[in-house]
């Protein structure tokens, strides 16, 4: 395992009178795709959403590349973390020429953008292309979900904080994202992208996950390699509630 | 690549259309002529002032009721300055009288843009997400506002005469357009161009736009949003400041509660066009200007009530105003 790109120690997390989070430790190594799963409302999003100060951990420790993560959200997005929320967060009266304008900070003009990357997303998701100048708002589910994972990749990263990519996509577009991120990974533009990623579709989870970690009452609950979860059915039974033979959805929230 | 979706003409449509139906109810062409100017003239005054306001209330969730004491403010100041520039104004000649309103304006905007700095500063920012408190704390704002005008100018009317060239009217066949109702729909649509401008083709004007719809994506974005904010607000204030200009020239009068009198008229633009929405705000101001002017014809003992009348009509028809913002 590499070096961790991300470290939380003993975080917890209150929403309102709510604790969600109980003490959550987690490395996410370096260069590599962390699959963050567990049943509904064992923590995961509030997982993602401390760690990108969208809600303010209680107590413990976040550090990001070697130093503690900044306290502001946008100081956290400059540092090199993109996050494609699990609701999409797509500017519906935007267009999506302008979702992709705004990802992309140091670009002033669409014009700005690195083509490469551009032509690169447009491969992946066609139909952003297709719908370049239709609001938001219009597209459908599926699309929305693409526009989000692209505002997240059309620029260099260092870490992809992602709540649940392939829900309401067509398997042939899921595909394609899971060629994404292996090309992110394996350093395509010259950036080896790291990816914290929250899934509910097992199967992809499996594909597509190096080190997996299990979330329960807001408490990491195991840690290992993805494809030893993914060959134990024991394992999965017994941290994931799946049934023997019927691993294809490892809940989320 | 397709091209994007077909715009809404149908709030749009309602201006020619309220415009038409008063023709046969007032009878006069020329008289029908002369209201739709005062009443567009109206109405493009009251943009300009609701127009920060709606944006303020958009981005960040804030109810600022204290929005009026910018106008008061800016149109003393003007006040202040046309009056000690007599010579400019007294004098037929345009360009002598865009000498001294001018920088009339561009003072009364510079004035309560610092002011909106610190009142943003001190009155708003401590009150963040808490409405009750900020209905409270705004209007108090506007009170000691209005307290130091008079502490500062005095508490009665004084008179702000046009310039020279702005008095008087156009006079085409029977119609009598007022000049000054001309020029400040002159100045009403440049104001609207260069705010559309903005919005729709400039980084900071899209950073706005979706500041208004989702803050939480916009800072995972990396933005800061209270700095976008800080920014709207000045610059919201120095519009109300310039409108306060506009509306103490138009009344050729102005009054320490002068503010209060316009804050109800802004709401209820800022409501009929959709919190946060710039086009709505610019079509329901449009429509006040002129129901007001219609109905102060036809009907005045209706006039206040007409706004309101119309307002409820609106929000019957599209519950969230005429061009609700997405996602809010």
């Amino acid at each position: 395992m590499s070096a961790p790109l991300l470290t939380l120690q003993g975080v917890h997390t209150h929403i309102g009178a709510y604790h969600i989070l109980h003490g959550v430790d987690l490395l996410v190594p370096e260069g590599e795709v962390t699959m963050l799963l567990g049943r509904n409302g064992a923590g995961k999003t509030t997982c993602l959403r401390t760690i990108m100060g969208l809600w303010k951990s209680a107590q413990g420790s976040i550090q990001f590349n070697g130093a503690p993560m900044p306290a502001l959200t946008p100081d956290i997005a400059q540092s090199g973390i993109a996050y494609v929320p699990e609701a999409m967060g797509v500017f519906a009266d935007l267009s999506v020429k302008e979702n992709l304008l705004l990802a992309a900070r140091a670009a002033r003009r669409i014009e700005d953008l690195e083509e490469a990357r551009l032509t690169w997303v447009f491969s992946m998701f066609p139909a952003l292309k297709t719908f370049w100048s239709h609001p938001a708002g219009k597209l459908s589910g599926g699309q929305k979900q693409m526009l989000s994972v692209a505002r997240a990749i059309i620029e260099p990263r260092k870490l992809l904080l992602i709540d649940e990519p392939t829900k309401g996509l067509a398997p042939a577009i899921i595909q394609n994202m899971l060629q994404a991120f292996r090309e992110l990974k394996a350093g395509a533009f010259g950036t080896r992208t790291t990816i914290l990623m929250v899934e509910q579709n097992f199967s992809f989870a499996c594909s597509v996950g190096d080190t997996v970690a299990v979330m329960d009452n807001g408490k990491i609950i195991h840690t290992g390699s993805m494809a030893q979860l993914a060959a134990e059915e024991a394992l999965q039974e017994r941290f994931l509630g799946l049934s023997l033979g019927a691993g294809s959805t490892a809940g989320a929230h | 690549m397709k091209s994007g979706d077909s715009f809404d003409w149908l709030p749009l449509a309602l201006v020619p259309a309220l415009a038409l139906l008063a023709l046969p109810l007032i009878g006069s062409p020329s008289t029908w002529v002369t209201l739709t100017v005062a009443g567009l003239a109206m109405g493009m005054i009251i943009f300009i002032i609701a127009s920060g306001l709606t944006l303020v209330f958009g981005l960040m969730d804030v109810l600022n009721f204290g929005h009026g004491v910018f106008i008061a403010l800016g149109a003393f100041v003007a006040m202040s300055v046309l009056g000690a520039m007599n010579d400019w104004t007294g004098q037929a000649s345009l360009l002598a009288n865009l000498v001294a309103v001018i920088p009339a304006m561009l003072l009364a905007m510079a004035v309560c843009g610092v002011l909106g700095l610190v009142f943003e500063r001190y009155i708003i920012r401590p009150v963040y997400g808490q409405h009750l408190k900020q209905i409270l704390i705004t209007m108090g704002g506007m009170i000691v506002g209005e307290e130091l005008i008079k502490a500062i100018w005095g508490p009665t009317q004084i008179p702000l005469p046009l310039p020279e060239s702005f008095r008087g009217a156009f006079v085409i066949g029977d119609a009598a357009l007022e000049k000054y109702r001309v020029v400040a729909v002159v100045v009403g649509l440049s104001v609207f161009g260069v705010m559309s401008y903005v919005l729709t083709a400039t980084k900071v004007g899209l950073l706005v736009r979706a500041g208004v719809q989702d803050r939480e994506m916009v800072e995972s974005l990396g933005y800061r949003i209270h700095r976008l904010f800080v920014g709207v607000f000045v610059a919201g204030s120095a519009l109300a400041g310039l409108g306060g200009v506009m509306w103490g020239l138009y009344q050729q009068t102005v009054v320490p509660q002068m503010g209060g009198q316009v804050n109800v008229l802004i709401f209820i633009v800022i409501i009929i066009g959709g919190l946060g929405s710039t086009l709505g705000c610019f079509i329901g101001a449009v429509l006040v200007g002129l129901m007001a002017n219609y109905t102060g014809f036809l009907a005045p003992k209706l006039a206040m009530f007409s706004n309101i009348g119309l307002m409820v009509a609106v929000l019957l028809w599209r519950s969230r105003g005429l061009y609700p913002v997405t996602s809010r």
